[in-house]
């Protein structure tokens, strides 16, 4: 069975000549010939492979029903609303619109922060040590639990003088609001995004750059008009991840954006009244309105999560679709 | 449409400018990171400095605990910090120790399936399955976990017999470290995966022929060789994929079961069934404390916790990898 299982399908033509860059994979030596212990662990490979796979059809599957089954196109545009059953609550108009604003609030911040840091790491890194610290302090910020830059920010932003982001009362900061939590998810962005340039503007090869200020243009100017457009796909890529990641985090949103189901303008002209203002977001919603939450409505939670993961899969397609085009251009070394 | 006229690299974007400009952006991430393990540290040491080393040690009911510590917060007469964290401190280690463990060795199997053994039209199926459960927010992770795998385990895996032997100290109603392993494991796997295979393929493919080439057959030089050489990748993911464990949040505070008790392995096969609740997910549950001085001195000594294991597992890390920069592969 197993043996069956690990024939590679597409064997190459007998006696044709052989493709060096084949050599390793491909080439064909049948695990009939292994010992069993050998065929044992190709054979636990297969298992673990399949179950992956049997892992995330059932998450989709799962999902895909229950969302089917309990989201109304209502909900989207019904805000949250105190009731005793399912159907008097409304919807989660306030959360899709929430899991937006903090979407777009984050990348604003974290999409030029992190192109300026992967251009500076990569273009100019002087002094090397500082070069050093800053890739540390990138990767030290990824590994960093969410739930502690949560708890940062809200040292940060009840500070009185940051007072004008977020609702006071009697000089006492409450310090949850959309600026709030934008700017710590941010943080949760920024390694991925750049991580991903860094390696864009990697793969220029250095004569592009010696042509560039062969010519006369400044560092600055090559930045700008060579070597950042050409690693734009690089660049989306970082963008869609972030976003992913953005959208996902849930410990941030609990702490930093106000226990509430609805928006919760102060005063003040009118983005800024809602920015200011507590909200939610669609991870927030599920957490609140599962069972261990403080809602408890499973159907509105499946709905909300189904909402969730079609966003999630809309920016992995994205990132699917710029690489491949990416690689329809071709690269430099090509 | 300036640029085209005006000279650029006249002196608005100079080099030297740009160069001042985009430090002083790096300088400003470093001191907010500085600032952070500072603010947090600061926040945290009431609670370290009245428990002394007995902080990390078992005592008590750790969520009578908290609760005493916010209502003398509330009260403000004096303000109360005893706080043993031992359970929380066992469950962070049991829940992310058991999940890695269980994730590194499927992840490695998976990885070396994908970059060698897999046919073709497999590794094309698994590559996206990977990426799609990697991108799945927790709290879907977390949301699946309470109303399908918490309800199963309580129903049919846990018998009445065993509810009945504990029934005078702990439920038994599925919120199970089994549940927050099986979870976190599907969470963390895929990250591992992807960069492990990351690792794989990055190993130079001559050494591999030269294994190849002495007799030796595919799956032992994938062994032998391959995941050898690509051992610094396998630590980076295996770091990456704890510091995610030991920081997951919201989904261990929606299916671990949220109790501050200590699961015991001497109680035998019902161990995995007992509820607790990490360190992570105290501090979400408890964050509406956060206005009471105590209690919020008590959360951010758990953030100190979490932040200092983050950064000793990166410098773990780093200083195993540096140990193996003579094999070459990234």
């Amino acid at each position: 069975m197993e043996s069956s299982l690990a024939t590679p399908p597409a064997a190459p033509p007998p006696g044709g000549p052989q493709i060096p860059s084949n050599a390793t994979k491909g080439a064909v030596e049948g695990s009939a010939t292994w010992r069993l212990s050998d065929r044992i662990g190709l054979a636990i490979c297969w298992a673990l492979g399949l179950l992956f796979c049997a892992i995330a059809v059932a998450i989709a599957v799962y999902l895909f029903i229950q969302g089917i089954k309990y989201l109304k196109p209502s909900m989207l545009v019904t805000p949250a609303a105190a009731g005793f059953s399912e159907g008097e609550t409304g919807g989660f108009s306030d959360a899709f619109v929430g899991t937006l604003i903090v979407g777009v609030m984050g990348m604003a911040i974290a999409l030029p922060a992190g192109i300026a840091i992967a251009v500076w790491l990569v273009e100019y890194g002087r002094p090397a040590a500082l070069a050093r610290v800053t890739e540390s302090t990138i990767e030290a910020i990824a590994g960093i639990p969410s739930i502690v830059l949560a708890l940062f920010g809200t040292v940060i932003f009840s500070n009185t003088a940051l007072a004008f982001l977020s609702r006071s009362n009697e000089g006492v900061v409450f310090g949850r609001s959309f600026f709030a939590a934008s700017a710590m998810l941010s943080l949760v962005a920024l390694p991925l995004i750049v991580a991903s340039v860094r390696e864009g503007l990697h793969s220029i090869p250095r004569h592009v750059r010696e042509a560039s200020y062969a010519v006369g243009k400044t560092k600055a100017a090559t930045t700008r008009r060579i070597l950042l457009p050409a690693s734009r796909p690089q660049v989306a890529t970082g963008a869609m991840l972030g976003l992913g990641r953005i959208i996902g985090d849930t410990a941030i949103i609990v702490v930093l954006l106000g226990a509430t189901q609805n928006f919760a303008p102060v005063g003040g002209n009118f983005p800024f009244n809602y920015l200011r203002g507590a909200g939610t977001t669609l991870t927030n919603f599920v957490y609140e309105a599962s069972p261990t939450g403080n809602l408890n409505q499973p159907q509105k939670a499946y709905a909300a999560a189904f909402v969730l993961l079609l966003m999630v899969l809309a920016l992995n397609g994205a990132v699917d679709i710029i690489h491949r085009r990416a690689r329809k251009v071709g690269t430099w070394s090509s | 449409m300036d640029e085209e006229f005006s000279p650029e690299y006249g002196p608005r974007w100079s080099d030297k400018r740009v160069e001042q400009m985009l430090g002083a952006l790096v300088c400003a991430v470093v001191g907010l990171l500085l600032a952070m393990i500072v603010t947090v540290l600061v926040r945290g040491w009431p609670s370290f400095a009245h428990n002394g080393l007995a902080w990390f040690g078992p005592g008590g009911s750790v969520d009578e605990q908290l609760n005493t510590i916010f209502l003398s917060g509330e009260s403000g007469a004096h303000y109360v910090y005893t706080f043993h964290a031992w359970p929380l401190i066992w469950s962070t280690l049991l829940i992310a120790g058991g999940s890695v463990f269980i994730a590194l060795f499927s992840a490695l199997f998976v990885a070396v399936f994908v970059v060698e053994f897999a046919p073709e039209w497999m590794s094309n199926i698994l590559q996206p399955v990977i990426r799609f459960l990697a991108s799945i927010p927790s709290v879907i992770y977390g949301l699946i976990g309470v109303l399908v795998l918490v309800p199963f385990i309580g129903n049919h895996l846990v018998t009445e017999h065993q509810k009945a032997s504990v029934a005078g100290v702990i439920s038994l109603s599925g919120y199970s470290l089994l549940a927050a392993i099986t979870v976190l494991t599907v969470m963390i796997a895929p990250l591992m995966v992807s960069i492990f295979s990351d690792g794989l393929r990055s190993v130079k493919p001559g050494w591999l022929e030269g294994s190849l080439a002495l007799g030796v057959n595919r799956w032992r030089t994938t062994w032998k060789i391959g995941v050898r050489t690509a051992r610094p990748a396998i630590v980076a993911g295996t770091v990456l994929a704890v510091a995610r464990a030991i920081g997951e949040a919201v989904m261990l505070a929606m299916i671990s079961g949220s109790v501050g008790f200590a699961p015991n392995p001497a109680d035998g096969a019902i161990f995995i069934y007992e509820p607790s609740r990490p360190l992570a997910p105290t501090i979400v549950k408890n964050i509406d404390q956060l206005s009471s001085p105590p209690s919020n001195a008590t959360l951010f000594a758990i953030a100190t916790v979490l932040l200092f294991s983050a950064a000793f597992l990166s410098l773990t890390g780093w200083a195993a990898r540096r140990a193996m920069r003579k094999y070459g592969a990234a």
